[in-house]
């Protein structure tokens, strides 16, 4: 089994695609809705990462 | 003024619904290929697979159900769940030797997460397969 080594971002935007991809699929609607609510999840995902982040490395002075 | 309680529907018969769920345990996707939603169900077996397959490459491990404080029991015993939704991923990769031992590194600890999430999103896959079979949506 080869080994993958990413750093935070990069695992963390990668939790996020694929999360967003089955939020997307299992929600109800049609698939234009469907579509639409996997680009949310994605960006709201990338929005608490970055917001996240930049509250760490302020508390962290 | 009281909010009016929906009344619950009742559950299908086993037969109707057993199958997709038991399938799309068993292999992400298969419950939604059963019934015959390919598109959805390509997509769900891409994004779990590749999620338990990273965790795997980041050497996260797989958990072991464990009791002891409330916290260790809920976390080890949870995490064994998780694990264990991902169906024949979690399976394969006990039997050919794959799980590995729990060792300290953000790396590894989001491999586990990814393992864990894994199952998780399969969960969310057998709940849609269960709503499709019962008739409940599209």
């Amino acid at each position: 089994m080869p080994k993958v080594t990413l750093n935070h971002f990069e695992a963390a935007l990668l939790f996020a695609l694929f999360t967003s991809i089955v939020f997307g699929v299992v929600t109800t609607r049609t698939d234009r809705d469907r579509v639409i609510y996997g680009v949310k999840s994605f960006g709201y995902f990338l929005l608490a990462l970055f917001a996240i982040g930049w509250l760490m490395f302020l508390s962290h002075g | 003024m009281a909010k009016e309680k929906k009344p619950k529907e009742p559950l299908p018969p086993l037969k109707q619904w057993l199958g997709p769920v038991a399938l799309a345990w068993f292999v992400p996707g298969g419950g939604h290929f059963l019934l015959k939603r390919h598109g959805r169900a390509a997509l769900l077996l891409v994004a779990i697979t590749a999620m338990f397959l990273l965790g795997l490459m980041m050497r996260g491990t797989l958990f072991q159900p464990k009791t002891g404080d409330l916290l260790t029991t809920l976390i080890y015993c949870g995490g064994f769940l998780g694990n264990l939704a991902s169906g024949i991923l979690y399976m394969a990769t006990v039997w050919f030797g794959y799980a590995q031992p729990d060792v300290a590194g953000h790396v590894h600890d989001y491999g586990t997460k990814f393992l864990v999430t894994a199952g998780l999103l399969n969960v969310l896959a057998m709940v849609d397969a269960f709503e499709i079979a019962a008739g409940r949506k599209s």
